[in-house]
């Protein structure tokens, strides 16, 4: 691996299995692998996917629903394992690909706080320090001992936000997350993420939105049907997705 | 990375994980934590009266209440912490596709959090013997290697049976018919000598039964005031070290295809 990436992806195929055929007996279980009928049929999610970011950049990934965006994300936060290829990735990873992820809904704001932080990574001590940042950051001072069960949608990503982001990791992993919340919010969320960049945190971001991308990041990927159709400058690689000639 | 610095890693993991569980079981009960410790004292005052006072037979056991509570102490954290763990990586999946975490740490804390239960069993226990006037001598610390081993024992039977659960969904509902049997075929409620007329299969199976090595070793220090046969110990250190390892090869195998089952 290079020094001076943060992530090298090298030929990473995906394979998923969809199951297309119900087999509701025993019977029929026996019969099908008996004559090796394959109940699945494989589905190539990604192709050969290579690319390489360097530390400190900020790239976009951008393409149409089901392209294998969020799959390629996964694959780099560890979640999934490609089926062909590698991934190398340098220094701590943030992955927001949901947030909350780890919630437990009958606990409350504060046990959460430790429980999400501790599944990321932290240390108790380091989230015992920082509490008060975490939630005055997520705004949530009247609600910490509140059961989450009981909060809006909006004020869980707040603070799923605000665990994920409280100290800098090398790669910070975004897929999504800044639809929810209110705009006041996504403009904190924003502000907090450049100050990241600022510190040298590469980011990756994934998002519908093409005026978000162009905003936050520097580069960016155009996945279609899991092939890189094209890589570069933000501005040039959104112009061309956006572009109608394009789409068939 | 080996095992142990990954267990270093996630260590507050673990301990947030455990506390999750014991907390979120208990939140809303009036006694809370009490009941870890009532519960196993309320079941031996029902199974005490019903077995000692209907079937005269079992009055040839000297205290019945301390014979009948360690039996079900070592079964019952064997069936609760295998139970539980079985469907941890299934209950996790959301987890498991959004986040990585070492999966074996599902079925581990698991168990850990039984193991809690466990301990407060264990004070049921010190309870009764206190009121039986129950006759302690110092072997009573050589306890720990029973429950050691139940715990290891467990951990390899929890890896194994989280794993296999997720390809086979059935054994979530097979699972309450094996362990209903394995109790009978363990001598909780039970004195061995009630076998003498049974078949030699079943006597077979009861002495090869892992459990009973664990409970009659606990049996022996607690209730006899002596150490127990060494060949106890070999076989009970036999049964977990086969538990662990066909546990953990299975684990591992299995692991990279949950996130596609689930």
């Amino acid at each position: 691996m290079k020094i001076e990436n943060a992530i090298e992806v090298q030929d990473v195929s995906m394979c998923f299995n969809l199951s297309r055929e119900k087999v509701d007996s025993i019977k029929e279980y026996v019969i099908k692998a008996l004559k090796r009928q394959l109940f699945y049929e494989e589905f190539w999610a990604l192709n050969d996917i290579s690319f390489e970011i360097k530390k400190g950049d900020s790239v976009g990934l951008v393409g149409m629903n089901g392209s294998g965006k969020s799959t390629m994300l996964k694959i780099i936060a560890g979640v999934l394992k490609p089926t062909k290829g590698t991934v190398e990735t340098t220094g701590t990873i943030a992955p927001m690909i949901e947030l909350g992820a780890g919630f437990d809904h009958d606990l409350t704001a504060r046990e959460n706080i430790f429980l999400n932080g501790a599944l990321i990574g932290y240390s108790q001590e380091m989230l015992e320090e920082r509490f008060e940042d975490i939630i005055s950051f997520a705004g949530l001072e009247r609600f910490v001992d509140v059961p989450i069960k009981n909060f809006s949608s909006g004020m869980l990503a707040r603070l799923g936000f605000s665990i994920a982001t409280i100290v800098d990791a090398d790669i910070l992993i975004i897929d999504e997350i800044l639809s929810v919340g209110d705009y006041q919010f996504q403009n904190k969320c924003k502000k907090r993420i450049r100050e990241m960049m600022d510190r040298n945190t590469t980011v990756l971001f994934v998002s519908h939105s093409i005026e978000q991308v162009k905003e936050i990041c520097k580069k960016a990927i155009w996945i279609d049907r899991g092939h890189v159709r094209m890589m570069g400058e933000a501005e040039e690689v959104c112009d061309a997705y956006e572009d109608p000639r394009e789409k068939e | 990375m080996s095992f142990i610095s990954v267990f270093v890693k996630y260590r507050a993991l673990i301990d947030q994980l455990v506390m999750r569980d014991i907390k979120t079981k208990y939140r809303r009960s009036v006694l809370g934590l009490v009941w870890t410790v009532l519960n196993p004292l309320l079941m031996m005052a029902v199974l005490s009266i019903v077995f000692s006072y209907f079937f005269s037979r079992y009055g040839s056991i000297e205290n019945f209440p301390v014979y009948l509570l360690c039996g079900q102490l070592i079964f019952n954290f064997f069936n609760e912490s295998t139970s539980i763990s079985m469907g941890s990586i299934i209950h996790s999946g959301e987890l498991i596709k959004k986040v990585y975490v070492p999966k074996y740490l599902f079925p581990i804390t698991k168990v850990l959090s039984s193991s809690v239960n466990l301990l407060s069993s264990v004070i049921a226990l010190v309870i009764v013997m206190v009121v039986t006037r129950a006759r302690v001598t110092p072997t009573v610390l050589l306890a720990v290697f029973p429950l050691l081993y139940v715990f290891l024992f467990s951990v390899g039977v929890s890896l194994f049976l989280a794993a296999a659960a997720v390809s086979f969904r059935d054994l979530l509902h097979l699972y309450g018919v094996l362990t209903t049997a394995w109790m009978y075929l363990t001598p909780v409620i039970y004195p061995m000598e009630i076998l003498e007329g049974a078949p030699k299969w079943v006597t077979l199976i009861v002495n090869i039964n892992p459990l009973t090595a664990f409970i009659k070793i606990f049996r022996c220090v607690v209730l006899e005031g002596v150490t127990a046969p060494a060949v106890l110990h070999i076989q009970s250190l036999i049964w977990c070290g086969i538990a662990l390892l066909i546990g953990s090869f299975v684990f591992r195998k299995a692991q990279d295809t949950f996130i596609l089952k689930i």
